[in-house]
């Protein structure tokens, strides 16, 4: 699925960097019903994690009050230059992966 | 008889609210400030959580529930020995109380996330930050909402 991911291309060593991630989903939260009063049922991203160069940086636990399309917005310290990873996991077996590349100096 | 405009503008006025009158009458259960404790609890067990630290942003007037920008940042230092652990938001109002946990490192730099919620009511949001000695701060903000999210019906 479509990700927007806005990470720096380049960074100071030991500079602190903001990762902002957008994801295309649903986020159906398992509570609304139809016009005939049927529930529909539940569609949301319960997990999100991102690596940077293999070691976990930043993860988080979705619920169904996380709007639609899942926007996250966190920092890390620009350590290295290398890959940033993001993987999104969610009901019925969802599962999604991007990644960004930094060069830190 | 021939309809003004106003007359059809005030006709299709009446109907549009008469059609959103199931939606309240039909949304089920919420959750309870009783609920919002028992998740609370189920976090940090028996610990005193401490006011402070913890900062919260999000808009005291929102339109449309469906989508509130929040930020959390935590006043900390992020070294090694003294950083965030996790930040946990919870609401009072919504059909289920946790909104979102967020693990952090001191690799992290800046004990800082922002997302996007849902809010089902007009309600309160409780912001928890889990600090690397084990103990909570929390901040709680009143939010005013005036479109609901999460249970409306599906067209």
């Amino acid at each position: 699925m479509a990700a927007l991911i806005n990470v720096p291309s380049k960074a100071k060593r030991g500079d602190i960097i903001e990762i902002r991630t957008l994801t295309s989903h649903i986020m159906e939260t398992g509570f609304r019903r139809t016009m005939d009063g049927a529930l529909v049922p539940r569609d949301i991203i319960t997990s999100f994690t991102c690596r940077y160069n293999g070691t976990e940086i930043f993860r988080a636990d979705l619920f169904p009050a996380i709007a639609a399309n899942p926007y996250l917005s966190f920092f890390t310290i620009a350590k290295e230059s290398g890959k940033l990873e993001f993987e999104w996991i969610g009901d019925n077996g969802y599962s999604s992966r991007a990644s960004a590349s930094i060069t830190v100096e | 008889m021939r309809m003004t405009r106003r007359q059809f503008l005030s006709l299709a006025g009446g109907v549009t609210v008469a059609g959103t009158i199931p939606v309240v009458t039909l949304r089920p259960l919420k959750a309870t400030p009783a609920m919002l404790n028992t998740a609370i609890r189920n976090l940090v067990g028996e610990v005193p959580i401490r006011t402070g630290k913890v900062k919260l942003d999000i808009p005291p007037l929102v339109e449309n529930g469906n989508t509130v920008p929040m930020t959390v940042s935590v006043a900390s230092a992020m070294t090694a020995d003294d950083y965030v652990k996790s930040i946990h938001v919870f609401n009072e109002k919504n059909p289920q109380p946790n909104i979102g946990n967020f693990y952090l490192n001191p690799s992290s730099g800046r004990a800082q996330v922002s997302t996007r919620i849902r809010l089902a009511d007009t309600q309160k949001v409780v912001a928890i930050a889990r600090l690397s000695d084990d103990s909570f701060w929390q901040v709680a903000a009143d939010i005013v909402v005036t479109l609901a999210a999460c249970t409306e019906e599906v067209n």
